[in-house]
């Protein structure tokens, strides 16, 4: 089945229909890895997001049990230059095409997925649509001019509070949409886990008496969340504090700071981060469309610890005083390297 | 710069041998260019003439020189560099930087070893230390150890369980090794290894067969700051050389799971190494679990790293050579981007396969089972946005006549045969394989078999699926749509029109009609995220083409294709340094080539470089987008010489000579008309077409004669002919093989062969210099030691050369450069060979004569004129300083292949020994090739009938150097006759005192062995010099060489007495 994804401009690349057949709309972003489709598959950061696997040969180890980030695929749409059915790896459950089409998304396959990443690249991350079939309407381009992916988190985070492990030390986990590896990397740690929903408040919380506040990773605009913001505030200084990506975004903005959007993001698993007190160079997992303003932090309290190599954005800050730090980066990996693990084990010493 | 270092010696990896080609040419220019632009001095060191790296170019001292710790010093005392990089020149510059540290010379003379220190590389290199460190950091290695006893054996076989791998230590041509799957069988093997084995040792392996073979690139800095840049997986599991496994990039059968594991286990093992530089990390995986182990690691930069350099374009030896004077990967730009830097890790947005370029063209009777040493002389890489045009652009690549997968003539073959041949792991398994889809197998059955994984299988089987829907349909029954899906899938024209019954033109024209065009995607490490500054290029068939045309004169060069026998490195010199010309006269200068291994392949070598197969098809493409002024043909071997006419007859300008004059040159009957034209003679010769004509031209030209197919067919050579019988054995097989072409049979004349390379810009000829082989007419002059300038030839003779090589040029309008090869016999001179092109001698003669020939030669094919360039014209006045060429053989690395010297060339690389006097050139050739003649001991002589009477005098030679002569029948007779005594050997199968047993006890110390008739496999002949190569003892197969060495020999020249020359001072 014939199938087109549309952009506000006019462009539009097209291809075929493969997993869930229907029309879907989305912010299209790219991501990098060559490596690891189906943790970006069910990273809950990429809610909202159709995205472009720049590597042109997807699904050759299939979807297996172990390596889903969250319960269910997130992304609203996945184009690959090629979708391999027959896939072959020994923990391999199901093709790509299978699992996109039982969780019913829409996937693209068998376009000019380089040319696609350079008009990205270029004009910067927007949204678009798959339509399935042939079609040209003027009704497309005013639904793809009017999407926004509003209030991401409210649809990823969890409804309810749940403990994973009871062992001592104890971390709240502020749920904005967090990836499985995220607390499996801390559970690794012996800390025992409690989920909270995104909008749970500070008081909550800090009644439940937890040695460590972690806030996670999550999809969407981070100024977006004021109330969050706000009650990140009172949470600030009162326990120890770790956050990655949106977690890192809120704690900075919660600190004052400010964020923009990047242009085209950062999403792929070779980012070079300079770890600035170290003086060393990590290669780090990344997936984020909005990074903290410079000169937006406070640099009497707030040390930026972390820097990204290519461009220079700010990858992690450190309180002068307090004990909180955060990373934009995805020290848990899954996918991409391993090499900024031993952030956890800072965080642990915090505790 | 950190580091404070003025000076460095930089140590070339010498002759390309199977296992060590081009890429430390490739690595080593990297690496001067880099020390250069810091400003630092560079002495460079290297036995090798045919290289980039020995250019002027390239380093401020080049030192041509033999490869040892004696050389070394005397660079070291004349130079005083004070640093020293080894990590560029392979396994010999590594090893010689071990001794060196060894013998304390390093540090007698206070210089510092530049990246990865002595004891880590020792670490890395040493089995049992590396084992121990792995231990100790928690990473599984395989688990072996070494046992004297068949009891021990079964002993350890309790603790590892089955399957086994056995090895002897000390293995020959890797007998009496094998995998043992229970007792019994180890028994077996076991106790043969032991008997195989010179130390009656063997190694006990646990077998990982069928694990997948998975490699790492990884980079350290001098901070510990780690990156991969790229990660392979051989699609041949464990068990075949990954310098014989196709290869793609990055692996395909991995989740990320398991791909971060070995990253992981990758890092650990360089931090504990204390790398600083480039590494290969080889890991085994289970396909069934996560269980691993680590194979070896490669301390330095490999033939690997040239390969993932090239697959991703990150240039590996240069920034190798920038954190070995101290840099961080943080402080390096990044190139292709020109705005990040160099720590990060490479992606790719499309994939790479390479494979191997096997040898067996040339060696007919070898064993092509593949396994754990290596075979192939090169490789080829492709690049593609799917797996199968990976390959298929691969395939063609190799030059063996295949377009596609489809082999016709495995139609014959039997089922039981392709089971066995891809059991074996056939150097042709990916035909084989294909032919066994066709018959109807099952992915399962074939992976099962050969260890292959499914995806692979299963992508091989798409394109065999789709040759077999196309094959012998209509090419007019093939749409737009199932035409742009073949072509996406990487077929070619040619591939198409040969399944459909049509020709390669037919499919280009209905291809044009359907507009059906490739587009050009850049490889730029970042998989699009960021803008590029590479001009590095590969096609696709898809919808958006990256390449900008500049309004600016373009000339484009081919390249010569992966290394083999025959076309080496050489041409990759001349198509560099014809960039360089045309860079040098403004003109934008576009580079073809598909081998990974070489300076060529740099991306900033050329303007552009665009990395394809070197068909008609591909080269077309290009040729038809970037729309250059002309094509240069005349450097890159016989790869590029043959798209003459094609190109020609597309109408596509031939910068140079014209396809015409190649044609006339490689057409033996215009050539003769031209010959006889110019009252220049060849040998006498005829083409006949049955064995009674061949006879009856033989007994008129007289024996002996020089016989070869017109055509080249697989499984005949040239070979000479004594008589009637030989010639008749020669002709029933040409004729059983392939009764339609004739067979081409001259006179042999046994003289003096002299050698000429010369330009020609259509007024004046300019011959840098007149080579003379030392072996006389018969041996292919590839494999002849090489003396220039000429030392037996007389002024008239010059002369006459001179003039015949004018006549030559200006008859075949030659534009740019020409070789021609003449014989010398009984004081007249013949013409064997013109080829209008750049020969294997031209960057040797450039480096000893300063001539340049190549950037000549690329002005006057732009229309310079030679008189105007500074170099005069006529024959150049010799210099006084000699220079020898001496072949290299890699014929211990290919089991059952004849080494004997004839028509056909067999060496795969070369040395120049540079000397004041003749005989100090011969010395340091013969040492840098590593023939090293004992001075006295036992030598095993059989001659044949031919060269008895020759052989004499130097019978007493060496019996006057205190040589115990052991001899069959006939030569001991002889020996007897002239007063020499000799120990009588008996034949293989007859009684008494055994000639191989002898070799096999290592009693003897030269085997002098002549050649008889029909060079037959099974021969004595055969069979003793097969043992001496794989033994390591010296056998000379020519009296020629015999005599030179001997000469050398009897002048008793002492190393401590030598002087090492700068070439760029003579």
């Amino acid at each position: 089945m014939k199938g087109q994804l549309f952009f506000e401009d006019g462009t539009i690349f097209e291809g075929e229909i493969f997993g869930y057949q229907n029309d879907t709309l989305g912010e299209v972003v790219f991501n990098t890895g060559m490596t690891g489709y189906q943790e970006i598959l069910t990273d809950p950061s990429y809610y909202g997001q159709i995205v472009v696997m720049t590597y042109p040969l997807i699904g050759n180890y299939g979807i297996n049990d172990d390596d889903m980030q969250s319960f269910s695929p997130k992304v609203k749409g996945f184009i690959v230059r090629e979708a391999y059915e027959k896939f072959s790896n020994w923990r391999g459950k199901e093709s790509l095409n299978d699992y996109l089409l039982k969780n019913k998304i829409v996937g693209l396959m068998g376009i000019d997925t380089r040319a696609l990443t350079k008009y990205l690249r270029d004009k910067g991350t927007m949204a678009g649509k798959i339509i399935v079939g042939e079609m040209n309407e003027d009704s497309i381009f005013k639904e793809i001019r009017k999407f926004y992916n509003h209030n991401a988190v409210d649809n990823v985070t969890t409804n309810y509070i749940y403990s994973l492990k009871p062992k001592l030390p104890k971390v709240a986990v502020l749920d904005f949409g967090i990836k499985k590896n995220i607390l499996d990397s801390l559970i690794k740690m012996n800390i025992e886990v409690t989920v909270y929903p995104a909008n749970t408040l500070a008081e909550k919380i800090l009644k439940d008496n937890p040695d460590g506040i972690f806030l996670s990773n999550g999809p969407g605009d981070p100024s977006e969340l004021n109330e969050i913001i706000e009650n990140i505030k009172n949470l600030i200084g009162k326990k120890p504090m770790f956050g990655i990506c949106l977690g890192h975004q809120l704690i900075s903005l919660a600190l004052g700071g400010r964020t923009t959007r990047l242009k085209y993001g950062h999403r792929g698993t070779n980012q070079p981060v300079k770890d600035l007190n170290h003086d060393r160079v990590y290669i780090t997992s990344q997936n984020h469309g909005y990074v903290v303003e410079e000169d937006s932090l406070d640099k009497e309290k707030i040390e930026i610890s972390h820097i990204n190599l290519n461009d220079g954005s700010i990858e992690g800050i450190r309180h002068k005083e307090l004990p909180l730090f955060s990373v934009q980066f995805h020290p848990e990996a899954s996918p991409g390297p391993q090499d900024t693990a031993y952030l956890f084990e800072d965080f642990l010493k915090m505790l | 710069m950190v580091m404070d270092i003025k000076k460095v010696l930089v140590i070339g990896s010498g002759p390309i041998i199977i296992g060590q080609a081009a890429e430390f040419d490739y690595s080593g220019t990297q690496a001067c260019k880099v020390l250069k632009e810091e400003g630092i001095e560079v002495v460079l060191l290297n036995s090798n003439p045919a290289t980039i790296m020995t250019d002027k170019e390239i380093a401020d001292a080049i030192y041509i020189e033999p490869l040892n710790i004696e050389v070394i010093e005397k660079i070291i005392v004349k130079e005083k560099p004070d640093s020293i990089l080894a990590g560029m020149g392979g396994q010999i510059a590594l090893n010689l930087a071990v001794e060196l540290y060894k013998k304390g010379i390093i540090q007698k003379y206070g210089i510092d070893l530049l990246g990865t220190d002595v004891e880590c590389i020792d670490k890395a290199e040493d089995r049992e230390k590396f084992k121990s460190l792995m231990q100790k950091i928690g990473e599984p290695v395989i688990e072996s150890k070494t046992v004297n006893n068949i009891k021990d054996a079964i002993d350890y076989s309790d603790i590892i369980g089955f399957p086994m791998v056995i090895r002897p230590a000390f293995t020959m041509g890797g007998s009496g090794g094998g995998i043992a799957n229970d007792v019994d069988e180890l028994k077996e093997i076991a106790s043969k290894g032991l008997k195989y084995s010179m130390v009656g040792q063997v190694l006990l392996e646990k077998s990982v067969k069928g694990w997948k073979e998975i490699e790492y690139e990884m980079m350290r800095d001098n901070k510990g700051n780690v990156i991969t840049v790229c990660n392979m997986e051989n699609i041949d599991p464990v068990g075949v050389h990954t310098g014989d496994s196709i290869v793609v990039a990055p692996s395909q059968t991995l989740s990320d799971k398991e791909y971060q594991m070995l990253r992981n286990a990758s890092i650990k093992i360089i931090d504990a190494l204390n790398i600083k530089g480039g590494c290969n990390v080889q890991l085994a995986l289970n396909p069934e679990s996560f269980k691993y182990s680590v194979i070896e690691v490669n301390p330095r930069v490999s033939r690997s790293s040239a390969l993932a350099s090239k697959a991703t374009g990150y240039p590996i030896a240069k920034v190798a050579a920038k954190i070995a004077i101290g840099y961080n990967l943080d402080e390096i730009k990044n190139d292709v981007t020109g705005r990040t830097y160099a720590c990060f890790e490479p992606t790719l947005d499309y994939c790479v396969v390479k494979i191997p370029k096997w040898p067996f063209d040339k060696f007919r009777t070898g064993n092509r089972a593949l396994g754990t040493k290596m075979m192939a002389t090169g490789e080829v890489m492709a690049i593609g946005n799917n797996f199968e045009s990976a390959l298929l652009k691969g395939v063609r690549s190799l030059e063996i006549g295949q377009y596609n997968l489809y082999k016709e003539s495995l139609k014959t073959v039997s089922t039981k045969e392709l089971i066995e041949k891809i059991e074996l792991t056939d150097d042709e398994r990916l035909f084989y394989i294909s032919e066994m889809f066709r018959r109807g197998f099952e992915i399962k059955e074939i992976s099962s078999i050969t260890g292959i994984d499914k995806f692979y299988l299963d992508k091989i089987k798409n394109i065999v699926d789709l040759e077999e829907e196309i094959r012998d349909t209509c090419i007019n029954n093939i749409y737009k749509d199932k035409m742009l899906l073949l072509k996406k899938k990487g077929f070619s024209d040619k591939g198409i029109g040969y399944l459909t019954n049509s020709r390669g033109m037919d499919v280009y024209k209905m291809r044009k009609k359907y507009n059906i065009e490739p587009v050009y995607k850049m490889v730029d490490t970042c998989g699009g995220e960021f803008e590029a500054a590479s001009p590095y290029y590969y096609s696709t068939y898809d919808t958006v083409d990256e390449v900008d045309i500049s309004s600016k004169d373009k000339v484009m060069v081919i390249g010569s294709g992966p290394i083999r026998i025959g076309q080496g490195i050489e041409f990759d010199y001349c198509s560099v340094h014809g960039v360089l010309a045309l860079k040098e006269e403004g003109i934008e200068s576009i580079i073809v080539n598909n081998n990974p291994e070489t300076v060529s392949t740099d991306f900033d070598t050329s303007d552009k470089l665009y990395f394809e197969p070197l068909t008609e098809e591909d080269t077309l493409n290009i040729i038809e987008k970037e729309k250059p002024k002309g094509v240069i043909l005349q450097y890159g071997g016989q790869t590029s010489i043959k798209l003459a006419s094609f190109l020609d007859e597309m109408g596509v300008k031939i910068l140079g000579s014209s396809a015409e004059s190649i044609d006339v040159s490689e057409d033996r009957e215009k050539f003769e008309r031209l010959l006889d034209k110019l009252g220049i003679e060849r040998p006498k010769g005829k083409g006949v077409t049955s064995i009674e004509e061949g006879l009856k031209a033989s007994e008129k030209l007289g024996y002996p004669v020089i016989v070869r197919p017109s055509y080249v067919l697989g499984g005949m050579g040239m070979e000479i002919a004594y008589d009637k019988e030989e010639l008749e054995k020669y002709l029933k097989n040409a004729f059983e093989r392939d009764s339609k072409n004739p067979v081409l049979i001259d006179k042999y004349m046994m003289g003096l062969e002299l050698e000429v390379d010369a330009i020609y810009d259509g007024e004046d000829i300019l011959i840098p210099g007149i080579m003379e082989h030392l072996e006389r007419a018969g041996v292919h002059s590839g494999d002849s030691i090489s003396i220039y300038p000429a030392e037996k030839i007389c002024h008239k003779i010059e002369e006459e050369i001179v003039e015949a090589s004018y006549k030559l040029a200006k008859a075949l309008e030659v534009r740019g450069l020409i070789n021609i090869q003449y014989v010398l016999y009984e004081g007249k001179i013949y013409v064997i060979e013109v080829n209008p092109r750049a020969s294997r001698t031209v960057p040797y003669i450039s480096k000893v004569t300063d001539i340049p020939m190549i950037s000549l030669a690329t002005k006057v094919m732009l229309g310079k004129k030679l008189k105007n360039l500074g170099y005069g014209t006529g024959l150049n006045k010799f210099k006084k300083t000699k220079a020898v060429k001496v072949p290299v053989f890699s014929m211990e690395k290919l089991p059952d292949t004849e080494i004997a010297l004839g028509p056909e060339m067999k060496s795969t690389g070369e040395v120049l020994g540079v000397g004041n006097d003749l005989d100090t050139a011969l010395y340091k050739g013969l040492m840098g090739a590593n023939i090293n003649i004992p001075k006295g001991g036992k030598v095993l002589v059989s001659i044949s009938d031919n060269y008895k009477k020759e052989f004499i005098s130097r019978a007493k030679d060496l019996k006057n150097m205190n040589f115990e002569f052991f001899a069959t029948s006939g030569t001991a007779r002889l020996l007897e006759e002239q007063g020499i005594p000799s120990t009588k050997v008996s034949k293989i199968g007859e009684e008494g005192l055994c000639l191989i047993d002898l070799i096999d006890n290592g009693e003897i110390d030269l085997v002098i062995n002549m050649p008889t008739k029909g060079r037959d496999s099974r021969s004595d002949g055969f069979k003793i010099r097969r043992r001496a190569v794989e033994r390591k003892i010296c056998c000379l197969t020519s009296l020629d060489t015999l005599s030179a060495i001997v000469d050398i020999i009897k002048k008793d020249i002492k190393i401590e007495d030598i002087e090492v020359i700068d070439i760029c001072s003579i």
